[in-house]
Order: structure tokens, then C-alpha cells, then sequence
């Protein structure tokens, strides 16, 4: 556990000293404050807008397909580059305490992200009178997906040295993940129906509507676990190649 | 216990093969670190040093063979193994944008140390390793030789019983070389030592037993004192001469025991390199056949050969 924590805790102090880690978190700010306004403003189309956040929760799966990675792809990939994995592989720790301690500090920043969102739902709950049940499971859902986002971008940055590669293959995997409920409504049929059930943004949906499933959240964190434990597996292999 | 653990090795290497590509990078590497010995590897570039210390170390497995450390295998007990060592890869890889002392902590923390041991022994390494102006620096704002004073402050900090330092003086100035070898030299009072090192004077100064290896094999093994007398078949003199350079060399050539001679032209003087069959002092005989000549002898000196020589014998195409 202090391993753990010792990982995560460099690492975390490496996103609050680096600009890369404010980029990320300015840009998602910008873009989820952007499209819960749209949400929100009564507009042309939109005279009558309701005080939720679904526009929000909605887009801010589709940025984080880009952000997700964007936080995790440094994490080994660096080290590997910089050699400093010779260090870190060399000293008494176990694999899978350098995996968690590493996803946790990508976790511990997306959550401090979100928490900065929680303005937008603040102001609807001064200025209108918003149902809070939809807000509730959708911050949930949100932490969900962002979970398997960051594990997702865990594995691909074992595997490769290249950062950048490392940010676009896992950004390939979210967003195929995310987008393959699409294809879904044109196969129909079985295959359909398996293929909505791996989708991710297909389970996130009920999350937006104020429905709490325990098979979305199993579905989520099974989702974080397979990737966590395959990061777990690459780092092993990565020792013994 | 006595008869598990022959020579109370700290070290055991048997059979190391490793193979990146289709040639081995080393081949059939045996051998044996007692415990508190200040054991050297030597040899030029791509001899295979990097490559054996990665693998005692547990980075990477040999392809072949077995390497035990204070009797547990690298490779099977790795966790053990690395709970006992202390590591300075040869490429110094630290995590440049953090500062000296948070850097050490992480490290610290990572061997397992609890956190009033780190403290304390945060403030001894900085103090061996005489880091004490620079304890809050940003690391990657060092310089190369005080980034090497906090590659070997790391690897010291846990006092782990083995230390592994590969090209512990590689790329830093004169003055910070003395003082690291000085270093290393303490430090093999307490624990075990493990070096690498292309420099022939270096290891010959701190080390107590020589390995030079060579294309990734071991070709000679032994304290560098018994090194460089086993290797040495000959002796060296060095015979300065004014006389006709064919000539003196042929009479020279001709004296009994005399097994090579060359000429050298050094400012102008003709200075001639006579290597002679060990054990025997041919200077009496030398400066006769030089004045029975009517040359005259400027000055006669006797070179006993160096770990260097003996290493430019070795590794006879090495590019320097
Ligand atoms: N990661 C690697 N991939 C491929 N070949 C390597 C690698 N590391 C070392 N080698 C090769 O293995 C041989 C031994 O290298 P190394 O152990 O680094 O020698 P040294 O440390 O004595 O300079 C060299 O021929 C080198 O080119
Ligand atoms: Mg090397």
C-alpha cells in the first residue's frame, strides 16, 4: 500500500507541475462548460431548455475519448524512454503495485477535474430547479466510464515507449469502445445485441437518465479491471522479454 | 548451511548466455562474488558488461544460465533479489523533473524503508555523496557529474547488501572521478561491490578481483596484481640510443632473451622498446653491445607492463 501511494503520489505531483496535465484540465473545462451552456441557454432550436446536465454527461464521454489518454499516456511510456524503468523494475516492487499506483494518480486527476464541474450543476440548483436524481447517477456514470477510459490508456502506455503512440492507440480502443453501438443498430440481431452490450456508451446512457443499473456499473468496472490486469500482464512481459 | 553455500558466495553466476539478435551478447559467463569483495568487470564497448549487470540486477532474465544472489535465484526469487541490491544502471536514468531530496524519498520508499529511516539516511547519502549545496534542486538542472552523485546516492540509500554499479565514472570531470572511486572504495568496506568499468587504472585501483570480458566472453580472471604478472610473458625496456636506428636494432635483436625490438623517434632521440623473456635482466648485457658499437646509451628503463598493456593484448582490435 505505501508503494502504492509512493507511485501515485510522483505521479500526481508530476500533473500539478506540468503544463501538459493543465492543458488537459483547462480544455476539458472549457469544452464541457461550453456544451452544458448550450444545454442550459434557451436558444433558437432549444426555446425551452430544461435545467439538467445531459448535455453535459453526454459530451463529456466524447471528450474524454481524447483527454483519457492524454493523462495516461506518460506514465510508463516515459519511463521506458528515459530508462528509468531499469530503476523502477530493479527496486522491490511488485508489478501490479506500479500499475495501481500510476492508474491511481490518473484517477485522482480526472476526479479533481470533475470535481471543478461541479459548478454547472451549483448554478442549476441556484438558478432553476433541476431534478437531482439524473445529475446524481450521471456523475457517477461519468467517474465510471472515466475509470475505464484511464485503464484502457494504462495498457497502451506498457506496451510502447511512444508516448504519442501510446495517447492515439488508446484513443483508438476508447473511441471504438465508445461509437460501437452505431454499428449495432445497423447489423441487428444477435451480433447486435453483443455488440451494444461491450459498447460503453451504450451503458453510459442509462447513467444520463437517472437510472442506476448495477449491471452498467459491473459492466464499467469489469471493463477497468480487464485493462488493468492486461497493464499488469504487459508489465510482466516487459520484464521477461 | 555450510555445505549449501560454497565459498560464502554472495554471487553466483553459471553458464550466462544472452542473445538480443541472432549473436549472443555474452556466452557461457561464469563466475563468483564473495561477500564484501570489490569485484570489477572489464572491458571496452560492447563487451557485454551492461548486459551482465542487467542481469544480476533482475532487469532482464539471461536467455540462458543462472544467477543466484545471496542464494536466491534472479530470476525465480526476483523480489528477494531486489530487496538486496542497490543499482546505478550506466545511463544514470533519473527522474529529472523532481528534486534531489523528494527524488531520494520516492526511491527510499520504493526499497521499503520506513520514513524516519529515509530521513535519516536521506541526510547521510547527501553528505557521502557531498550533495548538501544541491539537495533541493531540480535534478535535470544538474550537471552530469553531481546527476551521477544522485544515481549513486539512490543506490547506496537503503545500505543494500549488494551494490552494482555500472560506469560509476563514465562522462564526469577528473576531480569528482577521484572522489567517486574513493567513494566506492569505502563502500566496499561495508558491502559487496559489483563494477564496470573501460578504464583499466580504475578498476585496477579499486578493485580487489579483475573480470575481463571480451565479445561476451570472460578471457581472464584474477586480483589485478596476479593479472598483470600472470599475463606479463615479458618485460618491457625501454633503451634510448644515438647510433644508426637498423643497426641497433638488429644488435639488439641479437641478445639472448630479447624477443621483440622496435623503434621509436621521440623529439628527434631515438628511443627503442626491447621486450625481454620474463625474469631475466638483460641491461648489463644490453649497454655492452651498445658501447662495444661506439654508440652511445642515453638511457636505459625498465617498464614493468600494466593492466593496460595487458588489456591492449586481450582486446588487440579494440577501437579506443
Ligand atoms: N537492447 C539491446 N538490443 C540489441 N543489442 C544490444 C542491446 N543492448 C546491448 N546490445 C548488444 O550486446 C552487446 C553487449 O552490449 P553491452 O552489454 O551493452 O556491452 P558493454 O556494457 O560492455 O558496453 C553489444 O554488441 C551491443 O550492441
Ligand atoms: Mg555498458
Amino acid at each position: 500500500m505505501r508503494t502504492i501511494r509512493a507511485v501515485a503520489w510522483k505521479e500526481i505531483q508530476v500533473y500539478f507541475g506540468t503544463p501538459i496535465a493543465y492543458i488537459v484540465g483547462l480544455i476539458f473545462l472549457v469544452l464541457t462548460g461550453i456544451f452544458f451552456a448550450i444545454g442550459v441557454v434557451p436558444s433558437e432550436n432549444n426555446p425551452f431548455p430544461e435545467a439538467s446536465l445531459s448535455n453535459f454527461f453526454q459530451w463529456s464521454t466524447t471528450i474524454l475519448i481524447l483527454l483519457a489518454p492524454a493523462l495516461t499516456m506518460r506514465l510508463l511510456a516515459e519511463e521506458q524512454k528515459l530508462g528509468t524503468i531499469e530503476l523502477l523494475l530493479t527496486s522491490p516492487v511488485r508489478d501490479w503495485e506500479i500499475i495501481l499506483g500510476k492508474y491511481a494518480a490518473s484517477l485522482t486527476f480526472l476526479l479533481a477535474m470533475l470535481l471543478l464541474t461541479l459548478y454547472y450543476p451549483l448554478l442549476l440548483f441556484i438558478f432553476a430547479d433541476p431534478d437531482p436524481g439524473p445529475i446524481y447517477s450521471g456523475y457517477l456514470g461519468l467517474v465510471l466510464y472515466g475509470a475505464a477510459a484511464l485503464a484502457i490508456g494504462m495498457l497502451t502506455t506498457t506496451i510502447t515507449s511512444n508516448q504519442i503512440v501510446a495517447g492515439f492507440v488508446a484513443m483508438g480502443i476508447i473511441a471504438a469502445l465508445s461509437f460501437v453501438h452505431f454499428s449495432s443498430e445497423l447489423l441487428g440481431g444477435f451480433s447486435a445485441l453483443l455488440i451494444s452490450e461491450i459498447g460503453l456508451q451504450s451503458h453510459f446512457e442509462d447513467f444520463g437518465r437517472g437510472v442506476i443499473d448495477t449491471k452498467h456499473i459491473v459492466y464499467f468496472l469489469s471493463v477497468t479491471a480487464v485493462f488493468l490486469f492486461l497493464a499488469i500482464r504487459a508489465l510482466e512481459f516487459r520484464r521477461w522479454r | 548451511m555450510e555445505d549449501r553455500k560454497p565459498d560464502n558466495l554472495m554471487i553466483q553466476a553459471s553458464e550466462l548466455t544472452h542473445y538480443y539478435g541472432p549473436r549472443p551478447a555474452i556466452q557461457d559467463v561464469n563466475f563468483g562474488v564473495k561477500r564484501g569483495e570489490i569485484l570489477g568487470f572489464l572491458g571496452p564497448n560492447g563487451a557485454g558488461k551492461t548486459t551482465t549487470m542487467r542481469i544480476i540486477t533482475g532487469f532482464m532474465p539471461p536467455t540462458q544460465g543462472k544467477v543466484t544472489l545471496a542464494d536466491y535465484d534472479v530470476v525465480e526469487q526476483s523480489l528477494a533479489v531486489r530487496q538486496r541490491i542497490g543499482y546505478l544502471p550506466e545511463t544514470v536514468p533519473l527522474h529529472t523533473e523532481m528534486p534531489v531530496t523528494s527524488y531520494l524519498k520516492y526511491m527510499g520508499t520504493l526499497r521499503g524503508m520506513p520514513s524516519r529511516q529515509i530521513k535519516r539516511r536521506i541526510s547521510d547519502v547527501i553528505d557521502l555523496c557531498r550533495l548538501g549545496d544541491y539537495h533541493k534542486t531540480i535534478i535535470g538542472k544538474l550537471s552530469k557529474g553531481f546527476r551521477q552523485r544522485v544515481g549513486i546516492a539512490q543506490a547506496i540509500l537503503h545500505e543494500p547488501e549488494v551494490l552494482v554499479l555500472d560506469e560509476p565514472t563514465i562522462g564526469i570531470d577528473p576531480i569528482q572521478v577521484v572522489e567517486t572511486r574513493r567513494l566506492i572504495q569505502d563502500l566496499g568496506k561495508e558491502q559487496t561491490v559489483v563494477l564496470s568499468s573501460h578504464i583499466l587504472p580504475e578498476v585496477n585501483m579499486i578493485c580487489e578481483r579483475v573480470l575481463i570480458i571480451h565479445e561476451g566472453m570472460i578471457v581472464a580472471e584474477d586480483t589485478p596484481e596476479n593479472l598483470a604478472q600472470r599475463l606479463q610473458g615479458v618485460d618491457q625496456l625501454q633503451v634510448e640510443v644515438g647510433g644508426p636506428v637498423r643497426e641497433v636494432t638488429a644488435a639488439l635483436r641479437q641478445i639472448k632473451g630479447v624477443t621483440e625490438v622496435t623503434h621509436r623517434s621521440q623529439q628527434g632521440r631515438n628511443v627503442f622498446t626491447v621486450q625481454v623473456q620474463r625474469g631475466q635482466d638483460l641491461r648489463d648485457e644490453i649497454s655492452r653491445v651498445v658501447v662495444s658499437n661506439d654508440w652511445r646509451l642515453l638511457s636505459m628503463q625498465l617498464v614493468s607492463m600494466s593492466l593496460e598493456d595487458i588489456f591492449l593484448r586481450l582486446t588487440t582490435h579494440e577501437e579506443l
